[in-house]
């Protein structure tokens, strides 16, 4: 038997077929979507519906070069593809023509190319290059220099590209790091950033109690919950906890109380930071009687906390841009401008909602046809399934996408090469953010990043970087058994 | 050294984000389709298509109730391209009269998204507009041959009279600036473009309606919203009645056919504009309905200039008719007395005999200066005053005086008419002479034109008629204007103020005397009429290009005054030739209601001449 052969035996044929039945459910609802009552051919190349065939039809092709390609071809040739994809995103900086205020599209004749679409696989190639090398260890100084360098190179042009969304996928390289061994507390970090800013942008103009500003007291609040619950996971004294815990408790009833007695108001938040500052000093004594590192850790993360929660307000308004700070709010619920920068939000929810449980049926949406929903076909794609197939079409493309995440972190573990698995699980999570991104915009939860969503949205270009992203891995993953397990 | 299947458990961690962010998106997912109604409710309303119910335009009407412009239906081809099934494209080509060429373009325009972006095949689109009620009635016959095309009524502009062409204006699609000012209108909307049609459109336009109906995914209306609980019916525009008497009107159109140039008569006591006859003119049923466009292209292109408003547009040095204005102002001034008699000696003595002035005896007081229209007199008036060291400590304040008199009197700036693009004619200041000239270059002398209306004055008919109109009124005038009644809303009160000249009444007194002997004994004995006492002064406009313009202002009865009048011909010679007989057939008709038989002769040969400066130049 020919190796070939056996490849074809090897390839994990669940991923495809899901991703089979994703391209042509996308294929249908870009169909749907620039749908315009004539042109009533599916397959007329003059519609997107069939240039998008074209394009899914390229997709097989190149997916089977790809299975067919020897797989050492990827460990070799990654740092190569990495240089050419970054030549050519700086070469893209220079010659792209602006296109709706970004340039990051490659005019070549006929052909539009997006480079920052493939960018994603090169990108993810070198970063489990790096990792796969011989006797890497992460976590030693060079090597975190070359790991951030890796994947801040590619972010650096895409965001000179103007193109914050595609900037913003390299984050989820994290979810690898964090799977290879970066500390929990980093990504921890992160999400209380995420949690801090949205409860302090959210609230930052809301009193409560008549003197207490919500935001700083809530995201406060959070921290002292925080702080219990890694007392409680550190813990070696349970007195310790018990004493934080009690003497928080007694402060803030006195604080409660207060107002029942004298007529003064209480800032609640000013209190909070009163505790706070009394517990560090408190976990500061334990630290220097008992030298334990967790006490540390406890401090520096109420004190990072307490100036991350300032900064906050100072990096809202003066580093974000108003059209930025719009789009946060609108999808903070914290403005409502249904014709402005809310409309697109606004009409995707309605043309979503009005699907219903079971949807109006192929092409009988009225949101999406009569033109309501902006970028229909591209970022706001979903829109037109959750208005056509209702919840339950709305919800088995959800699942699918979670069966198909789930099922490449299954193969991504199962991998016997580190290169392997760290680009297995680079394309779980350009998946995943993709997919939190986009629907989370679509149905108003995030705020709008123009980013597609993977295999739906229209256009040649992403749709050819996820193909790539995906076969790699699934000639990786067929590969697997030639290889000495690590 | 750590072990590195330490992490291994880590995915448990990464499922389990994925897990989480599905599993939100789908309680949301849920709230969004399954439990919260309101965006149902939202997608309804978004799916309304509001259809637009089209007033009725204001009717317009003369001072005595004549109707001039009224509605009258047209008809719009409507298509439905999904339903164009076996066309027999040259038949129906013949039956509208268009090319066949001119059918594929328009057929192409239709369901090209970028010049069409409302395009479905689904719903009717506007194949063509306002065809003519014998184009409807050959097609109407014929229709059911072509399926797809229907027809839509609307509603054109017509005319109960030829005449007042360029005074009423006309309607046409609004344009793309109209829509960005107003957001009244939208594509395909009709506004008035010209003339009263166009100054009066918020009244005429009325209020448009709107009938709610309901539509599917392809566009196709299925049903009205709530039985037309909540359409809006249309409120009819306001009718108009026009200060114009149309007969007058049209007896002047009559009287200056073949010729070029305006009359316009205004009503003293209210400023009311009774005839503004610009010439040559057109016929206004020409720029209605689908031949507009190249019936408008053919105008443009007329040597003659038809659409040229020339009451309001053209501007003439007003001659002699602007020695009333001179003597006003320097008897305020106190430069002359109506006793003050100044020599003539064919000319102005102090500049040796410039500018000349006709035979007749000297010295003159200004009476008889007027009635004959002695230049002499006038340019020592301007002296007079400019010179006057007493009042004035040099020619600035002086001049500026002279100029805020003539400012007053409505020269200088547009009057404020209601109609669009009146010009402001030219009373040039201190400044533009100092810019000419320099600074202490200049003195009486250099201007001294100006005292007999030539030089640098340039003004419109409608401020010569308002002169006269100022004069009957011995001091003051109501700004001119061509509408008197709006249905159930008052006049603007910049039409029913006076307006006065801060010139006293009893310096007018002289002025009057001398127009009322000018018509007994002087210049402008033409326009004698028996029984009434007509005032007038005759004028010649310099023409550069060509002869000279004929200029007549007149106003009658001297001591009460019903009708102003300015009359302009181009070309014409001096004003005694045209502009007095024309003017005073028209006092008679609107004194007199008709012409005297011993006057036919006089009509006869006022309508059987031809001045086109054309012609002249042939010549």
């Amino acid at each position: 038997m020919s190796r070939t052969s056996s490849i074809w035996k090897q390839v994990d044929w669940w991923v495809v077929l899901i991703y089979t039945i994703l391209v042509l459910e996308g294929w249908l609802s870009i169909y749907a979507a620039s749908y315009n009552f004539d042109n009533a051919s599916i397959f007329s190349f003059s519609e997107r519906s069939g240039k998008q065939l074209g394009w899914i039809g390229l997709s097989f092709v190149i997916a089977f070069i790809l299975l067919m390609t020897d797989d050492r071809v990827y460990e070799t040739f990654a740092y190569p593809v990495y240089v050419v994809m970054i030549l050519l995103l700086m070469v893209t900086i220079a010659i792209a023509p602006e296109i709706k205020g970004s340039r990051s599209w490659l005019v070549l004749g006929p052909v539009s190319l997006q480079p920052a679409e493939f960018a994603k696989f090169a990108t993810a190639l070198a970063l489990a290059r790096l990792f796969g090398s011989y006797n890497f260890v992460f976590w030693r100084l060079k090597n975190i220099f070359k790991v951030a360098g890796i994947i801040l190179l590619p972010m650096v042009c895409i965001l000179l590209q103007k193109e914050t969304g595609s900037t913003l996928v390299y984050t989820s390289f994290l979810l690898v790091l964090f799977r290879e061994g970066m500390p929990g507390i980093i990504l921890f970090s992160l999400f209380c950033a995420v949690v801090f800013f949205v409860l302090g942008v959210k609230f930052g103009n809301t009193v409560w109690w008549g003197a207490t500003p919500a935001g700083e007291f809530l995201v406060l609040l959070v921290v002292l919950v925080v702080i219990m619950g890694m007392l409680l996971y550190y813990q070696q004294n349970f007195r310790i906890f018990r004493n934080i815990f009690f003497g928080t408790l007694t402060v803030s009833l006195i604080g409660f109380l207060i107002p029942l007695f004298r007529n003064v108001l209480v800032d609640y938040a000013e209190m909070a930071l009163l505790i706070l500052a009394a517990i560090s000093v408190y976990l500061i004594v334990l630290y220097i009687q008992k030298k334990a590192g967790h006490y540390l850790l406890i401090i520096f993360f109420s004190a990072a906390s307490v100036v991350f929660l300032f900064s906050v307000d100072y990096v809202f308004d003066n580093v974000l841009e108003p059209h930025q700070q719009t789009r946060i709010k609108v999808s903070l619920g914290m403005e409502d401008d249904p014709k402005g920068a809310g409309y697109n939000v606004n009409q995707s929810k309605i043309a979503i909602g009005s699907g219903g449980f079971t949807g109006k049926g192929f092409l009988n949406g009225t949101q999406t046809k009569l033109k309501y929903v902006p970028e229909q076909d591209t970022d706001f794609i979903f829109c037109t399934i959750g208005e056509e197939q209702g919840f339950v079409g709305s919800s088995l493309i959800l699942l699918l996408f979670l069966v198909l995440i789930l099922r490449l972190i299954v193969l991504a573990e199962r991998q016997r090469t580190i290169f392997a698995r760290v680009y297995g699980y680079s394309v779980a999570s350009i998946f995943l953010f993709h997919v939190f991104i986009n629907i989370g915009m679509v149905l108003g939860i995030t705020p709008v990043i123009g980013i597609p969503l993977p295999f739906f949205s229209y256009g040649g270009s992403s749709l050819w970087g996820f193909s790539i992203l995906l076969f790699i891995f699934l000639r990786l993953d067929a590969g697997r058994m030639e290889k000495l397990s690590i | 050294m750590k072990n590195k299947y330490q992490f291994v458990n880590r995915k448990y961690v990464l499922g389990g984000i994925a897990c989480v962010v599905v599993l939100l998106f789908l309680i949301r997912l849920f709230f969004l389709q399954v439990v919260n109604s309101d965006y149902k409710s939202f997608a309804d309303s978004n799916a309304f298509f509001k259809k637009t119910l089209y007033p009725s335009r204001g009717l317009i009407y003369d001072r005595n109730g004549k109707l001039v412009v009224y509605n009258q239906p047209a008809y719009d081809i409507m298509v439905i391209m999904r339903d164009v099934t076996g066309l027999d494209t040259l038949g129906f080509c013949n039956t509208i009269g268009i090319s066949k060429e001119r059918f594929l373009a328009r057929i192409a325009e239709i369901k090209n998204k970028e010049i069409n972006p409302g395009y479905s095949s689904y719903t009717p689109q506007v194949f063509l507009t306002q065809l003519s009620l014998q184009e409807y009635g050959v097609l109407q016959e014929k229709l059911y041959r072509y399926p797809g095309f229907s027809i839509r009524s609307r509603s054109q502009r017509n005319y109960a009279r030829l005449s007042a062409a360029l005074l009423l204006g006309y309607i046409g699609e609004v344009s793309k600036s109209d829509i960005e000012k107003d957001d009244y209108y939208v594509q395909g909307d009709y506004a008035g473009i010209a003339g009263v049609e166009k100054s009066y459109e918020k009244y005429l336009r009325g209020e448009k309606g709107c009938e709610i109906l309901l539509r599917d995914a392809h566009g196709r209306i299925m049903a009205s919203y709530e039985n037309g609980e909540h359409d809006i019916a249309p409120v009819s525009g306001k009718n108009i009645e026009m200060s114009i008497d149309i007969e007058l009107q049209e007896y002047g159109e009559k009287l200056m056919k073949n010729k070029v140039g305006s009359i316009v008569a205004i009503e003293p006591s209210t400023g009311q504009l009774l005839a503004m006859v610009s010439s040559p003119t057109y016929d206004p049923s020409l720029l209605i309905g689908r031949q507009r466009g190249a019936n408008h292209k053919i105008l443009e292109q007329d040597p003659n200039k038809p659409l040229f408003s020339r009451p309001l547009m053209a501007q003439y040095p007003p001659g002699s008719t602007f020695k009333t204005a001179q003597a006003l102002a320097f008897l305020q001034e106190k430069a002359i007395t109506p006793q003050s008699a100044f020599p003539c000696a064919h000319g102005y003595p102090p500049l040796g005999g410039r500018p000349a002035c006709h035979g007749h005896a000297s010295p003159l007081t200004l009476v008889p200066a007027i009635a004959t229209s002695c230049n002499s007199y006038f340019c020592f008036g301007l002296r007079n005053m400019l010179n006057n060291r007493d009042l004035y400590p040099n020619i600035h304040p002086a001049f500026e005086a002279w100029k805020n008199h003539m400012v007053d009197m409505g020269f200088g700036y547009p009057l404020g008419v209601d109609l669009p693009n009146e010009k402001r004619g030219m009373i040039p200041n201190g400044k533009f002479y100092d810019k000419r000239y320099g600074e202490n270059g200049w003195n009486a002398h250099t201007i001294i034109s100006i005292a007999i209306g030539q030089g640098e004055i340039l003004v419109t008919p409608l401020q010569l008629c308002n002169l006269a109109a100022t004069i009957a009124n011995r001091g003051y005038f109501y700004t001119p204007h061509v509408v008197r009644k709006i249905q159930d809303t008052p006049l603007d009160s910049i039409y029913t103020e006076k307006r006065y000249t801060h010139i006293a009444k009893e310096n007018y007194l002289p002025v009057v005397e001398g127009m009322a002997n000018a018509v007994t004994g002087g210049t402008s004995r033409g326009a004698q009429l028996e029984g009434i006492v007509v005032c007038g002064k005759t004028g010649t406009a310099e023409n550069p290009h060509g002869k000279d313009h004929s200029i007549f202002i007149t106003f009658a009865p001297k001591d009460d005054p019903k009708i102003a009048i300015a009359v302009i011909v181009e070309n014409a010679g001096f004003g005694a030739t045209y502009a007095v007989p024309i003017a005073s057939l028209v006092m008679e008709k609107y004194l007199k209601g008709k012409i005297a038989d011993n006057r036919k002769y006089v009509e006869d040969r006022i309508t059987n001449t031809t001045i086109l400066p054309v012609n002249v130049k042939n010549k």
